[in-house]
């Protein structure tokens, strides 16, 4: 009996221990940045948003970033509006996220990685798995993710209003770059 | 027994932190952070008269506007369409809230010169704010009759008008915003036998949205102080704003020619209910002039 007593409490201290080696692993950022660039015949459309929230636990290798849909910074304030009201729908879909796994990542080894990132992301109200490559770096106790990968707009229902002449292109390239820091 | 489950009560929160729902740690590390209320307009044009909206800094805005005859004038005038009442006019974003802008009615030739401030705006989040409140200033002259044809020896002053006029206005959600407009217009010289020098007056408005680039506007203006032989009319339009691109087209039905305050707001001459209305549209055009930073 005292035996088995020993192991409960030996398990108690490693169960705490995981819990706070995991915590330890993780790295997060607030001011995370993606842009995306839109290639259009009447107008290139280009926009930055440096207010992504981004957790990476370097343990478990998962990753979540939450997007603010309206702190997308354009080069005009109207292309800024037409995006919130017209295609992005902020009123009814505020925030984009994605949730995955970083996988290949070897957090003993520093310098640039290349990994592959697949999880969900929620954009505009629709869920859909993607599968994306990109890096990672590790340097002076920061993390760097950075990754570049092309997202159709039919695969997360954001429709052009036909009444809109400007031409919008139907593949929007999105970059990542998260600089993160040790929880 | 009874060990072995109080020991699992104190494994699960362990077991629940090592699991651990990253996407709630983000969600709950998230700031609250204000939240401004944007686009309770289209244009800076509700129907005749003004929204709360600004241009952003750098913003140029060039506006297009034009009243036809009155349409009950008969099928002699092409119900209207043969007389054409016109205003150009250009507004200009010095700050994202403080704006400025010029432009001429055909309507007796007047040329006026306004400012806007936007001194309040609607948020919500961190910091709840219920209206969005601009202050709109216009002087106008104008130019007709000339001197030599005039009554009377007209001088500049009898020619000047002024309007003061604070804008509220609330975006309830994405579909409805309504506006309060009191309004004073102060000219000159008036006739003083049916007209006064100040008339003061309370304007309410708003914008119904039906898809994503088409919305539906009504304006009134009521006079608050009519002199006893009071000629006119209080002013009443409605609107079809269509956004396309850089433009946004809105077709107006009103009982006023006029597109400077002091025409429509204390010389509108229809009454709109009898017939005395007049088609028309305005069309914006928005340059992004300065690059911003």
């Amino acid at each position: 009996m005292k035996s088995l007593h020993n192991i409960k409490v030996a398990s108690f201290i490693f169960a705490l221990l995981v819990t706070f080696s995991t915590s330890a692993q993780k790295y997060t950022t607030e001011t995370g940045l993606i842009s995306f660039f839109s290639d259009a015949p009447v107008e290139d459309i280009s926009a930055q948003n440096p207010m992504v929230g981004s957790i990476f636990d370097a343990s478990t290798k998962e990753i979540v970033f939450i997007v603010p849909i309206k702190d997308f910074q354009f080069d005009k304030r109207l292309m800024r509006e037409h995006f919130n009201e017209k295609y992005m729908e902020t009123h009814k879909f505020p925030k984009s996220s994605f949730r995955g796994t970083v996988n290949g990542y070897d957090k003993e080894k520093s310098g640039i990685q290349p990994v592959k990132v697949s999880g969900k992301l929620l954009l505009h109200g629709v869920t859909r798995d993607i599968d994306v490559p990109g890096t990672m770096e590790l340097a002076n106790g920061k993390l760097i993710a950075r990754s570049k990968f092309k997202i159709k707009l039919v695969d997360y229902n954001i429709s052009v209003p036909q009444i809109v002449w400007q031409n919008i292109a139907e593949e929007i390239e999105v970059k990542i770059e998260f600089t993160y820091k040790s929880l | 027994m009874k060990n072995k489950i109080i020991y699992f009560l104190f494994l699960i929160p362990f077991a629940a932190a090592a699991q651990d729902d990253l996407m709630k740690e983000l969600e709950q590390s998230e700031k609250k952070e204000v939240e401004l209320i944007e686009q309770t307009f289209k244009g800076t044009r509700l129907v005749n008269g003004q929204t709360i909206e600004t241009k952003g800094a750098g913003e140029l805005e060039f506006i297009f506007a034009h009243r036809f005859g009155a349409v009950n004038s008969g099928a002699y005038n092409l119900f209207g369409l043969d007389e054409a009442f016109v205003r150009l006019g250009l507004e200009y974003g010095i700050t994202n809230r403080f704006g400025a802008g010029f432009g001429r009615n055909s309507v007796d030739k007047t040329m006026d010169g306004y400012l806007r401030y936007k001194l309040l705006a609607q948020s919500k989040g961190s910091k709840n704010i219920p209206v969005t409140v601009t202050a709109f200033a216009n002087a106008a002259i104008r130019t007709s009759p000339k001197k030599a044809d005039a009554t009377y020896a007209i001088t500049t002053e009898d020619r000047m008008s002024y309007t003061g006029q604070l804008l509220i206005a609330r975006k309830f959600n994405s579909v409805l915003s309504l506006q309060l407009m009191p309004t004073i217009v102060h000219k000159n010289t008036v006739d003083k036998t049916i007209e006064n020098n100040n008339t003061y007056a309370l304007g309410v408005g708003g914008r119904l949205k039906v898809s994503r680039s088409i919305a539906l506007t009504s304006e009134y203006y009521y006079r608050l102080n009519t002199p006893a032989n009071d000629p006119y009319y209080n002013s009443l339009g409605f609107g079809i704003d269509i956004e396309t691109g850089g433009h946004v087209f809105q077709l107006v039905m009103t009982n006023t020619r006029g597109l400077t305050e002091r025409a429509f707001l204390t010389e509108t001459t229809g009454d709109f209910f009898n017939g005395n209305i007049h088609l028309g549209f305005n069309v914006t055009r928005t340059f992004q002039v300065k690059k911003r930073i």
